[in-house]
This record gives C-alpha cells, structure tokens and sequence, in this order.
C-alpha cells in the first residue's frame, strides 16, 4: 500500500503552509529521519522528516506553492518493494489513510499534542502563553457571509449568542473541532469562559468590529496600472491580523519618560572594552544599549510585580518570570522572539541570546516556542534616528516598551542648560490590566535602572 | 507463558465492556477483557437482543391473526413456543460468537473467569466455568487502567422473590417452556411491558400491577397514558399506585395479594408471575469496599470521564448508574477510554440519551417529558401528531400512535421527544441527532421529510409546536 505523505501541522493552529522546497526528488530512496520538504509556515520555516522508509513516488505538491492546507495530499511514497510507478499512479486516489503519520516535522513546535480545542474550523481558544497563534487564514469570503470567516456553531448557540449580545466569532467552541455549542454561549454568558479577547483571530472579528473597505473599492480609487500587486505571505496576514485584533481589543495607553543614559554609556563602553577575547582577538560578548534596556525592563518588571500580567476573562495571570519580547525588523515583516527569564540573565548571557535570536529570526529558523509567550516587548527603533514612538501591545502580554534614539540633548539642571546623553521611551499599557499609577511604577522602575545601571548588579 | 500485562483490562463484555474494548484497542491500548458467563453480556443473551427476537415473533403472528384486515387469508394460526424460544435463542448465540469474532479482530484480550480488583492496576480472575477457545484462564493480571462493567441483575423485592419456577426474572420469562395461561407481572417499566406485551399477544391473560401512579414511569404521562389505553384495549389489566405485597405459591400456581393506592386489598391467582422491578448494580465481589470505591445505592459513583473517586479504576454502564441502558453504557465506555487516552471527549449528557421500549405500541423518547421542563420552570411550546393523519401509518394499518415535541419557548430548543406507535424505535433517532446538534425548530421545519414516511409526522409534531402543522 502506498503511503500518502500528507501537509503536517507544524503547530496546533496551523491551518495553511507553503511548501518551500522538496529535497528529494521523486524516484529518490527515503528513510526515516531523512529531511524531504521544507515548509514555510507565517514565521518559520521548518524541515520536515520522512517517518517511514520507501520511494518517493510522486509529488503532488509542488515547491513553491503557497496556502496548502493541512492534511493535503502533497507526495506519495511507495512503500519497500512497490511499484513505485503504480504508487504514483493512486496519487489522490485516496490510498491509506494512515499515512498521516508519515511526516514530522524535524522541529516540533512546543505544543505539537492535539489540542483538540484549538482545531482550525473555530477560533481557537488561547493556548496558554502562547500569543503569536496563527490565527484562521481567512477563508474565501462567501457571499452571505459579508467577509466573516465561518465561525462554526450550532444553530441553538447562534440564537442565544444573538439574544445576549454577544459576537459568536469571540466564544470559544468546545464542541468537536471547536464547535461553539449553547453551553459555550452559556459560559460567555458568565463571563467566565469568554474567549480572551487578544486571541481572538482578526479574521474573524475585525470586519465585525470595523467593516474596512473591499479590495476592489480600495483598487478603484487607484489607476489602473499605476501599482502592483504584491501578494501577501503569510507573516504580513498574521501581523496584520494580529496588530489590528491588538489595537480593536486592547485599551492602549502611553506613557513617555526621557532617560539620562550618561551613566550607561560609560558603563557600556567598560564593560566592552574589558571583555576577555579568544584566540583570534574576538570578545566573548558586546553589549548594546538594547541589551540594558532588555534587562531593564526585566528588573523593572519584578520589581512592579503587578505590572508583569497579562488579561484574561477568567482572571489576571501574574506572571513569575520577566520574559522579554524583542522586535526583530526582517525584510518581510517583522517577529518578537523572546529572551526568557531575563530578570535571572547576566548582560552578556541576554547579549549573546538576542544576537543568536536574531539571527535565527532572519534566517526565519526560530521555532514557534521561541516567538510565543513573553510578559513584556522592547521594540528600539532608535538606530533609526527616532526620536520617540509608541509601539502596538504584543498580546497577551500587557506591556511594551518602545525605545527612541540615544542623542545628546540640552538640559536644564539646577537651572543651568547643560548637555546630556538622553534617550525617551514610551511604553504602551493595556489598561485592563495596567492602569496609569501602576504603569507609572513600572516606567519609573525602569527609568531609575537605566539611569543607574550599577543597580543592574543588585 | 501469555503475557498478563495490559495498559487496559474491561470486568464484563457486555455492550458496555465490548465496545469499550474495541474503542481502546482502536486507541492504541494493550487491552483484555474478563468475562465469566457470556460474551456480549445481558444484553446479547438475556436482554435486549432475545427479547427482540420474541417479540418479532409475537408481532407476526399478531398480524397472521389480522391478515383479514389486509385483504388475506391465514388460517389455523398458531404458535410452537418452544420453537419460538429457539429462535430468539439462536440470534443470541450468532451475536455471542460475533462479539468473540470482534474482539480477535481487535486483538483483544479475552480472560475468562470471576475478575475482582486487589489493588489499583492488579486484577485477580478465578476460575469459573469453560471459556471460548482462545480466551486466557484465571491468574493475576495487570493493567493501568481497570474498568468496571460488570452491568446490573434484576433487582429482588422481599416477599416477592423469583423462585426461577413460578415466580421468574426475565431469564426465565425469556425461555418458557409453555405460555402461560395467566400472568401477573410486576413492575412496569421497559422490561414489564415488553414481556406483558408478549405474552398478552400469545394469549397469556395478563395483569400488570406498579407502584407509581403512571405505567412507564419515566415516559412522559402523556404517552404513558395513551400506551395504557392501547395495552387494555389489548386485554391488558393494569392496576396503577398498587403494589403487591404477598405471593402464595400452590401448586402450579401463585395468589398475590395485592394492595392499592387506598389501602384497599385484592388477590389474584395466576398461573406464573414476572417481577420487573428494577434492575439493580453488580457491585459486590469486586474488592470496591477494600479499595474505597464509592457507590452510591448499588452503584459505582464516576464523574462525567467515568472515573471513581480511586485513581485508575473507572467505571461503566449499569454498574456506574442510571439510565440503565446498553447504549448508554458504550457511550460512556468511549468517552472513559478516549479519556484515558487524552482526547478530552465531552461528559456525556445524560439528557441526550433516547430510551426504546419494544411493546405493543412500541414507545420512544430522548430528552425531557412536558413535566420535567416544567419542573424545571422553563415556558415551553408543546406539539403533536397523531397517526390517524399520516398517510403511510394509515397504509400500515398502523394509526394509532403520537408524536409529541417539547420546544424551549424562549430558545427554541428541542427538550424533548415522545412517541407511542408503530416502528417509533425507529424513528427517534432523527430527533436525538437533532438534539445533540443543538438545533433549533428553525432547522426542524427547513429540513425536507421524505413522503409518504411515518417520519414526516416528527416534521409535523415541530410544525404543531409553532401554530403550522398541515395534515391534520
């Protein structure tokens, strides 16, 4: 029999991927372990293993192609001592079923296990720190649906979701593959099991809450000719999805504070310039304002424990560990891989991390465990010449600090102007879980560490 | 030497056991299953499949005797109970040896013998009687999980215990030697009317005396009531909020005292007498006190995944409570394993589970009666149906019957479902996907009957509820 390899899921929301690269060729021998396709997914691009042992009969899905769904079909391998041209030739003829097994990915994400709550049919419930879920691709828009993604459910739970008000798309289905039933609109009804509204996937909620305009109006208003359509991949849908779910659900609010970094800087530069170098005269670590900030705000976090939380309708998770978003630019969008427990690192050791972070991020290798979770985000756009900005909240956390340019500027100390190296950060507070003393806290926290880095030490 | 370790052993192969059985071995689980009388349990040999087979036979010669009614002849009529008994026998026996066939199929363990639990995850089977070829004998065994569905026996009220000889539980009622002339039968829920049912067709002169207020208690009254007045129009004598207190055995006979709701003493004397009262756990023999598994009035307590209060003992079926149903029972024997296995499955609802009675008129239901929502002060939209306006039930010969639907005024839920009439067994599983579908009367009356069925008087029933009804 042969064996259908179908598109795995590369992680429990994963809906759609692109099949980056096949790296056998069909007729190529293939054993267990063998890494045979690469598959792209919104924010990384994982390798693929063959779990049985045959003959790659045929490939149905070929590199390059964008939005295969899960459970498609892609090759088909002809088990030992097959035919491997009569293999091939049942392509899509529905052979075995159990071949759903017959891949894994090489990198299993951190919660490859069945949810089964968080099934693709229905918005997923949030999993558990977890806030860059690949939110439901949108589907193609049915006509009676006006934009809406189907939102699975029973006629009886869309009935009493109608009568309580409540926006079937933001109930967590527990029925099979996520079906919201009445019990589900029973318990929104209680508050208690509403579907935190930072996972709520846009693509269901956003056009309910915002009604945007049609691509073809907004094409209309635009010569024809005069641009070019460049598709979406799939980070650009997810940050879309995701920033505008953040900014239509979240109360942000701002708070801007300047920081003298006099003090920083010539810390920075000893504690560089004494680094301990290997052989070939590299140092072993070169620490970069960001790298303070990150710590920072890691202290800050612990030292404001009311401040380190993230919302849920179920109640406020007071998080133990400062785990730290950083925002990566890469050509294409943009990811927030996390330095964990920062508030435990050493300087160089969050140094060394985030470069291998990035780096990775660039490379588009990270693994969703990396970029998922967090309690706070940094995002410096200040090597940019930026003065000063606000940055959108990364849910579920409930924090992000937005880092503007190091300059010298003029101050007024004891009345007199003087120069002095200052840097404003603004951070961002979503205010059901943040109000303004208790971000004011935090940002002072942060302010008086930053300006004192020798606290850093304590 | 077999091995006697597995990640799951089953106490009883009834329904309950057997597909709990199957499911955990689809699962992925090592699993063995201990029996120690038949495979397929009560069910397949003493219940529901036997009595089927009976009265099948019951209904045939019912319409052999009105074949005048279809415009044909049939005479000399008769009966040969013994070869009746047979038959309803040999389907017993053809799916006792499926249920084998199935659990070598699905590598399932067979263990024959008295299982009793020594400890969590150790399970010690001594000897009795011969099992099928294949199966494992007695010894200690080992599993993770053990789950019990060792199902239930007929329950025994003092002053009328079953002497198996004139006083029968339905293993005897289940293979008489003769019909008897008279019979009295206690107790009048599904069992009761299934065999007062039977042996009323036979010719048997039949009384049914209960102790509630209504015959088939937990039916909906209404139904309930029109069923009465089928069975006495049958010939049937029924004697509600009555209850007997004595039986005198004499000879080949039995006198029962009988005491109404007023107090108000009588006594009949009948030839054998049924006791349907009720069916009770088997929770004995089992080591549960030595464990500390709880039970509550005879029956093993679990949670909505099956599991007792002890780690890694589970519960199923009859064993673990009402309703006393096999397909409740392999329900919940899904939902146990694929518990065990991390599928999260939903509890099950016990409000979804339909209940069949196979009288003459059969009876159906899921779901709450019109008293129980009441009592439960939800407003609700009531709807009927008669036979007498179905085209198809009138072709039957069959127009005697109701559909009855119970609607949530406010959410246009369906509560509930009641039928009384002919192949209604049949039909109320339209009604029971539409309930766990959670489907309003909007999806009910958009959803196309075929014509002419007798299913299309459910549509109708719907169509009543909401002030639309058509043929009648």
């Amino acid at each position: 029999m042969p064996i259908n390899i179908l598109m795995p899921a590369l992680s429990p929301t994963m809906e759609k991927g692109n099949l980056a690269k096949w790296l056998k060729k069909e007729g190529e021998k293939v054993k267990p372990g063998d890494v045979i396709a690469e598959i792209e997914t919104d924010k990384a691009t994982m390798e693929v293993e063959a779990v049985d042992e045959g003959v790659l009969a045929k490939i149905v899905v070929p590199e390059g192609t964008a939005d295969v769904p899960v459970n498609q079909l892609i090759a088909v391998l002809a088990g030992e001592g097959e035919d491997v041209k009569a293999a091939a030739a049942q392509a899509g003829a529905g052979a075995a079923p159990k071949a759903a097994p017959a891949l894994k990915p090489s990198a299993p994400p951190a919660q490859a296990a069945p949810a089964p709550a968080a099934k693709p049919a229905a918005p997923p419930p949030p999993p558990p720190a977890q806030p860059i879920v690949v939110p439901p691709v949108a589907q193609p828009a049915k006509p009676a649906t006006d934009g809406h993604g189907r939102v699975f459910s029973s006629p009886l739970a869309r009935r009493l979701a109608k009568e309580a008000g409540i926006d079937i798309a933001r109930i967590a289905g527990s029925g099979p593959h996520g079906r919201v039933i009445a019990r589900d609109v029973e318990a929104a009804k209680g508050g208690a099991a509403l579907k935190a509204p930072a996972a709520a996937p846009a693509g269901a909620t956003v056009p309910a809450i915002a009604p945007s305009m049609s691509d073809q109006q907004i094409r209309a208003l635009y010569e024809e000719g005069s641009y070019e359509v460049v598709p979406h991949d799939g980070m650009r849908r997810t940050i879309a999805q995701r920033l505008t779910a953040s900014v239509q659900t979240i109360p942000h609010f701002y708070l801007t504070v300047d920081c003298a970094i006099g003090k920083l800087l010539t810390a920075r530069e000893e504690i560089n310039a004494t680094a301990p170098k290997d052989k070939e005269g590299k140092p072993a670590y070169r620490l970069s304002v960001n790298d303070f900030v990150i710590k920072a705000l890691a202290l800050a976090l612990q030292r404001v424990p009311e401040a380190n939380v993230s919302w849920t309708e179920g109640g406020m998770l007071k998080h133990k560990h400062s785990d730290i978003g950083v925002a990566v630019a890469l050509p294409a969008g943009l990811i927030t891989p996390i330095v964990r427990n920062a508030e435990a690192k050493s300087l160089s050791a969050i140094s060394n991390e985030v470069k291998d972070l990035v780096a990775r991020a660039r490379a588009r290798k990270l693994k969703p465990l990396e970029y998922q979770g967090g309690t706070s985000s940094v995002s410096n756009l200040g090597m940019y010449g930026i003065k000063d900005f606000t940055a959108v909240i990364n849910p579920p956390q409930s924090t992000i600090l937005a880092v503007g340019a190091g300059e010298e500027r003029a101050v007024v100390r004891d009345g007199k102007i003087e120069a002095a190296q200052m840097m404003s950060v603004t951070m961002s507070c979503d205010h059901r879980a943040v109000d303004g003393a208790l971000g004011a806290e935090l940002i002072g926290a942060f302010k008086k560490l930053i300006e004192n880095p020798v606290l850093m030490v304590v | 030497m077999a091995d006697t370790s597995f990640d799951i052993i089953i106490i009883g192969s009834g329904p309950g056991g057997y597909v709990t059985a199957i499911r955990a071995s689809q699962l992925g689980f090592k699993t063995a299953i201990v029996e120690r009388d038949y495979l397929g349990g009560i069910c397949l040999n003493w219940g529901c499949i036997p009595t089927k087979a009976l009265l099948r036979s019951a209904e045939i010669f019912h319409y052999m005797q009105h074949a005048k009614d279809y415009g044909l002849s049939a005479e000399k009529v008769g009966y040969d109970a013994q070869a009746v008994v047979k038959r309803s026998r040999a389907v017993s026996k053809r799916l006792n040896d499926g249920v084998g066939f199935l659990m070598r199929k699905n590598k399932v363990t067979v263990i024959w013998g008295e299982a009793a639990i020594d400890a969590p995850g150790k399970v010690t089977v001594k000897p009795k009687g011969e099992g099928p070829k294949g199966a494992l004998g007695p010894g200690t065994y080992q599993a993770k999980h053990i789950i019990i569905a060792t199902g239930a026996r007929p329950r025994v009220l003092p002053g009328i215990e079953p002497d198996k000889k004139l006083v029968w539980t339905y293993f005897e009622a289940m293979v008489p030697d003769r019909v008897p002339k008279s019979l009295l039968v206690i107790g009048s829920g599904a069992i009761g009317v299934e065999f007062a049912s039977f042996f009323r067709t036979l010719g048997s002169d039949v009384t049914i005396v209960e102790v509630l207020p209504q015959i088939l208690p937990v039916e909906d009254a209404e139904i309930a009531a029109f069923a009465r007045k089928a069975f006495e129009k049958q010939g049937i004598k029924i004697m509600t909020g009555a209850k007997v207190t004595k039986l005198d055995k004499k000879g080949d006979g039995v006198t029962a005292e009988i005491e109404d709701g007023k107090g108000q003493k009588s006594s009949l004397t009948v030839e054998r007498v049924i006791s349907a009262v009720g069916v009770v756990g088997n929770v004995e023999n089992l080591g549960l006190e030595k464990l500390g598994v709880k039970t509550d009035r005879g029956t093993i307590v679990i949670d909505g995944h099956c599991r007792t209060n002890v780690p890694g003992i589970y519960a199923i079926g009859d064993v673990a409570g009402p309703p006393m149903l096999a397909h409740k029972a392999e329900h919940e024997g899904v939902v146990c394993v694929e518990a065990i296995k991390g599928l999260n499955p939903h509890p099950m609802d016990k409000l979804l589970i339909p209940g069949c009675t196979y009288c003459q008129p059969q009876i159906a239901s899921v779901g709450l009666t019109e008293a129980a929502a009441k009592e439960r002060k939800i407003e609700v939209r009531v709807g009927r149906f008669p036979f007498l306006g179905n085209g198809k039930a009138i072709a039957l010969g069959e127009d005697q019957g109701l559909v009855k639907v119970i609607f949530d005024k406010k959410t246009g839920a369906l509560l509930g479902a009641h039928m009384v009439g002919a192949e209604v067994t049949e039909l109320i599983q339209g009604y029971v996907v539409a309930m766990n579908l959670e489907t309003t009367e909007e999806e009910l009356m958009h959803t196309i009957f075929p014509h002419p069925t007798l299913s299309e008087m459910m549509k109708e029933a719907v169509l009543d509820a909401y002030g639309r009804v058509l043929n009648i």
